[in-house]
């Protein structure tokens, strides 16, 4: 019998000449990176202007240096960002010297789309999943980075890390291609695309621990600062766009209050509630992530619209 | 399909205090969480540490009081983090054995879950009243929740004070078993579950078959539901023998097979926890380590930094006309600037000039880095090159055997040509015999043909040369995937077992006369010099070597090696018209035949001579010019 078979674990824990975790996840997510470029003739990289973006443009900044981006940014705009973000977005864009593409879908922000007069999830329909396939369509992209963790949700977990999507740009989660070591399939039919995400092993707390180790540049949302807020109970709304005030019962519009505050994740400003937080520093943020009692999308509106809600948008095409 | 669960599960005593609802609300929790859900999940904790032994969840210490301690320096924390870890493991045995509730329990007790991810399976599932379904916390997928089976692997993480964790929770059932081969083929660390009361099941053996395949070297046998066989040592000990007895057998058809494994076993209760992440009192007879702490103390090896330097290039980095480096990753070994390199399968060698990052230029880089590299001489290098170590290059071969698992529900058509991925590499090629397919009982059987989750060992002969290793000494460059050019369907894993068809990299005789002999007696170990010139430079060099008494000779691309591996240089001309003067140089000579001299060592005194002789030619072009 060749094999050995032991009783007990052998002592060493740790071995120095490893690299450590965030090492390992930066040469993965390279790896990927690069993959794609050199495989696909019309690479885009989404750019949602949150510390995920922010991570994996600075991930994209290293595969190809010194070299410049092999492909464009492309935000998706649905036009309920917070103002701060977009000027964060255009700043980061041009300091990286990367291309960027702004996609709206016009038609339905003409019409007055937004998650009150409609639901959140026909607003998300309009505004993100619509727009993004527009998009895709419009410029020719085979392939399309985003930034999502698998730890963000249990249909994440699910997904490969070359998502595959069909003609309509749809998911297939119990058809998944088979995704053995780093050995991706990127052959494609007309028409077909795919969704990569070169982050999918990372956690929240590797997100935070890599900006404050690179110094990457993240939004000041994510910072606390005194804010004015509409409160809704223990949730904080910022206050952004006018309909999202209430009027109250003396027929007069609701008041903010300052609140010291930041966003743990940054979405749509009408459906992105804000916490109460002291983290004005991103050991506080790290700090602070250790003592969270629920997850980082519960703060999102647009995931609990309904069990399994992520999974049935991931169908749809979103991302 | 068959897909019933237990119900004979026991209860889950869950009585704990009420949660503190001020601290939650101070934490960004939504208001008016309804009562009902009594906090059974501490918090989120990336610091969880296990020793000394946490009391049950019940009274565990309260981590925002923690935090709120003086002692927690988040510097300190940092700099902790900074050193982690990584270690990849991912589960595998028969449908229903209790993986997924394993991966649950494990989140549960190292405080991986957030409250509204537990709260969200309250109530639901199979688990029975007032018990969490632990296996939906992993089960994400609404057709798993429905049919109460995992389908597709679910990636999760745990942090613990020693590790971080990557998991790929895996399907058991067999119509499945792709996904399962894809969560096991980026592990470290196997745990393959057996349920108690059933034993060593076939499923059960053909997944601990694939993990060890799939060269996953740390298999921890998790006996499972001991809880419904009374803790009995005699259950557990029983499975013990009659799987290490089975995992014996196994035989890849290769030297190796199972020798590099290592086996493990825990009895546990996934529901229940004993010997998850705690100790059991219901197990007072055995006295090892939990699962927990054997994952966190398992060495892992770093048998990827031992390995020599493998590179495939990924990409061309041309920014300007100045500057032409090689991105990739490096599968194994480490490099430093002036290490020479051989460029395969076109045989050329070069030298490290420089590896650069975006965060500085570095001297020497390890395994897994993704670096880009530049090399001293102008080389014609493209996507698909492998850069390998000169002393132990790769084999460049078009035919070899290799382990393969068919994934699509197209079956194998030997007339057929598929697309064959292998690093940066995709080529067509043939799978032109299969020698032997795995049966149910894995026994070996002769067909000529492979259906969809079938295991068979294969002869495939590619259009182009690859180098390639075998899959037992390097899982990079020994792996490869078929894809099917008509569907695009990834239809097959493959793990090459041997290079049986085209010469090895030749080895020196073991006759009378030894490597170090001859290379004593010439001064020299043996080399490849491939000249690109013109003819009379050529001349010039081969005179100059021969005065210098190396034992030279001309010999064709295809002798080259055999010649090289004997002490001689041998000289591969390429006449050119061109004036410049291209020379690279391959040292062949194998590590067991240079012991005394260092390999880099030899390399670099024959490189210093040929840049002699490089001088002195180009002195005589300049010479015959006048
Ligand atoms: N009594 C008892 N039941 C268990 C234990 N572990 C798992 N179960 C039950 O066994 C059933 C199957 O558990 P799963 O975790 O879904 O099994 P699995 O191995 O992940 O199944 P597949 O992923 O579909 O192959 C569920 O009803 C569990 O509650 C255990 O330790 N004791
Ligand atoms: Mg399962």
């Amino acid at each position: 019998m060749a094999f050995a078979v032991l009783d007990h674990p052998l002592s060493p824990v740790t071995s120095p000449e490893r690299l450590s975790h965030l090492r390992r996840l930066e040469a993965e997510s390279i790896h990927i990176l690069r993959e794609v470029a050199a495989e696909f003739g019309r690479p885009v990289m989404l750019y949602s202007i949150g510390k995920d973006s922010s991570v994996m443009l600075r991930l994209a900044q290293k595969a190809f240096f010194p070299g410049p981006l092999p492909f464009p940014l492309l935000h998706i705009d649905t036009g309920f960002k917070f103002e701060e973000m977009l000027s964060f977005r255009d700043e980061m864009a041009r300091s990286v010297g990367a291309e960027l593409l702004v996609w709206r879908n016009e038609p339905a922000i003409a019409a007055g789309t937004n998650p009150i007069a409609l639901d959140t999830k026909r607003c998300c329909g309009l505004l993100k999943t619509t727009a993004l396939l527009d998009a895709l369509a419009h410029y020719g992209f085979n392939a399309a980075f985003g930034g999502a963790r698998r730890d963000e949700e249990k249909a994440r977990a699910k997904e490969r890390i070359y998502s595959f999507r069909d003609r309509a740009g749809q998911w297939d989660p119990k058809n998944q291609r088979p995704e053995l070591w780093n050995l991706y399939n990127a052959r494609l039919h007309p028409g077909e695309s795919i969704r990569v995400f070169p982050l999918s092993n990372w956690t929240e707390m590797d997100v935070w621990q890599y900006i404050h180790e690179e110094n990457i540049p993240i939004v000041d949302l994510y910072f606390a600062r005194d804010r004015p807020m509409y409160l809704r109970g223990d949730a904080l709304l910022p206050v952004e766009q006018a309909f999202v005030a209430r009027s109250g019962s003396d027929g007069k519009p609701e008041q903010p209050t300052m609140v010291r505050s930041r966003l743990r994740s940054l979405g749509c400003s009408p459906c992105t509630g804000a916490i109460r937080s002291d983290a004005d520093t991103l050991p506080k943020i790290i700090a602070e992530l250790l003592s969270f009692r629920t997850s980082e999308r519960a703060n999102r509106a647009i995931d609990h619209d309904q069990e399994g809600s992520m999974e049935l948008k991931k169908r749809e095409g979103y991302f | 399909m068959a897909l019933t669960h237990d119900n004979d599960l026991i209860q889950l005593q869950i009585d704990q205090p009420p949660a503190d609802t001020n601290k939650t609300a101070a934490n960004g929790a939504p208001a008016g969480e309804p009562e009902t859900w009594n906090s059974t999940v501490p918090a989120f904790n990336p610091l969880f540490d296990h020793t000394p032994e946490p009391e049950p969840l019940a009274v565990s210490p309260d981590l925002v009081a923690e935090l709120a301690d003086p002692a927690f320096e988040i510097e300190a924390f940092l700099a902790a983090e900074r050193s982690k870890d990584l270690l990849r493991f991912s589960t595998a045995g028969s449908v229903d054995d209790g993986k997924s509730t394993l991966i649950g329990r494990l989140l549960y007790d190292t405080r991986s879950v957030y409250e509204d991810q537990v709260r969200s399976i309250e109530g639901k599932g199979s688990a029975g009243a007032g018990v969490l379904d632990l296996a939906l916390l992993t089960d994400g997928l609404r057709a798993e929740r429905e049919q109460g089976i995992t389908i597709d692997v679910a990636y999760r993480y745990v942090s613990t004070a020693r590790r971080k964790f990557i998991i790929a929770d895996t399907p058991g059932h067999e119509q499945y078993t792709r996904n399962m081969a894809t969560g096991a083929s980026t592990a470290d660390v196997a745990i393959v579950l057996v349920d108690a009361r059933k034993g060593v099941l076939s499923q059960s053996r053909r997944h601990a078959w694939i993990t060890a395949l799939l060269g996953v070297r740390h298999v921890l046998i998790a006996v499972n539901k001991m809880d419904l066989v009374g803790f009995d040592q005699a259950v557990f000990d029983r499975i013990v023998s009659d799987f290490t007895a089975f995992f014996g057998s196994i035989d890849f058809g290769d030297e190796v097979g199972t020798g590099n494994t290592e086996l493990r076993f825990v009895p546990v209760s996934a529901l229940a926890g004993d010997n998850v992440a705690r100790v059991s009192d219901n197990l007072p007879w055995y006295n090892g380590p939990t699962l927990l702490e054997l994952l966190e103390t398992i060495p892992v090896s770093v048998a990827e930094l031992a390995q020599p330097f493998r590179l495939a290039v990924q990409r061309v980095v041309r920014p300007d006309q100045h500057f032409r480096g090689f991105a990739g990753q490096i599968a194994s070994g480490t490099i430093r600037v002036g290490d020479p390199v051989l460029v395969l399968p076109s045989g050329r060698t070069s030298r490290v000039a420089s590896l650069v990052t975006f965060d500085g230029n570095l001297s020497e880089a390890a395994a897994p880095l993704s670096i880009t590299l530049t090399l001293e001489e102008e080389t014609d290098i493209s996507r698909g090159d492998l850069l390998s170590s000169v002393g132990e290059p790769a084999t460049v071969t078009n035919q070899f055997t290799a382990s393969l698992v068919w994934m699509d529900q197209q079956s194998l058509d030997p007339s057929r040509r598929y697309l064959l991925k292998h690093t940066a590499r995709t080529i067509q090629a043939r799978v032109s015999r299969v020698e032997h397919a795995l049966g149910i009982d894995l026994a070996t059987q002769a067909t000529d043909t492979l259906a969809l989750n079938g295991i068979a060992l294969v002869e495939i002969e590619t259009v182009l040369p690859l180098a390639v290793d075998t899959y037992a000494s390097n899982r990079t460059t020994g792996s490869f995937i078929l894809i099917d050019s008509e569907t695009n369907a990834t239809a097959a894993a493959g793990m090459i077992r041997s290079f049986s068809a085209l010469p090895r990299t030749p080895q020196a005789s073991d006759g009378p006369v030894t490597a170090a002999e001859r290379a004593h007696r010439w001064g020299h170990p043996g080399a490849i010099l491939n000249l690109r010139a013109p003819a009379t430079l050529i001349n010039a060099v081969e005179r100059a070597l021969f005065d210098r008494g190396v034992f030279l000779l001309r010999a064709d691309p295809s002798i080259a090696p055999t010649l090289a591996a004997q002490g001689a240089v041998a000289l591969t001309a390429e006449p050119a018209d061109s004036q410049d003067f291209h020379a690279t140089i391959a040292d062949l000579s194998t590590a067991g035949t240079l012991t005394e001299t260092s390999l880099s060592d030899a390399a670099a005194s024959v490189l210093a001579l040929l840049r002699q002789f490089e001088q002195a030619a180009s002195e005589q072009t300049k010479g015959s010019a006048l």
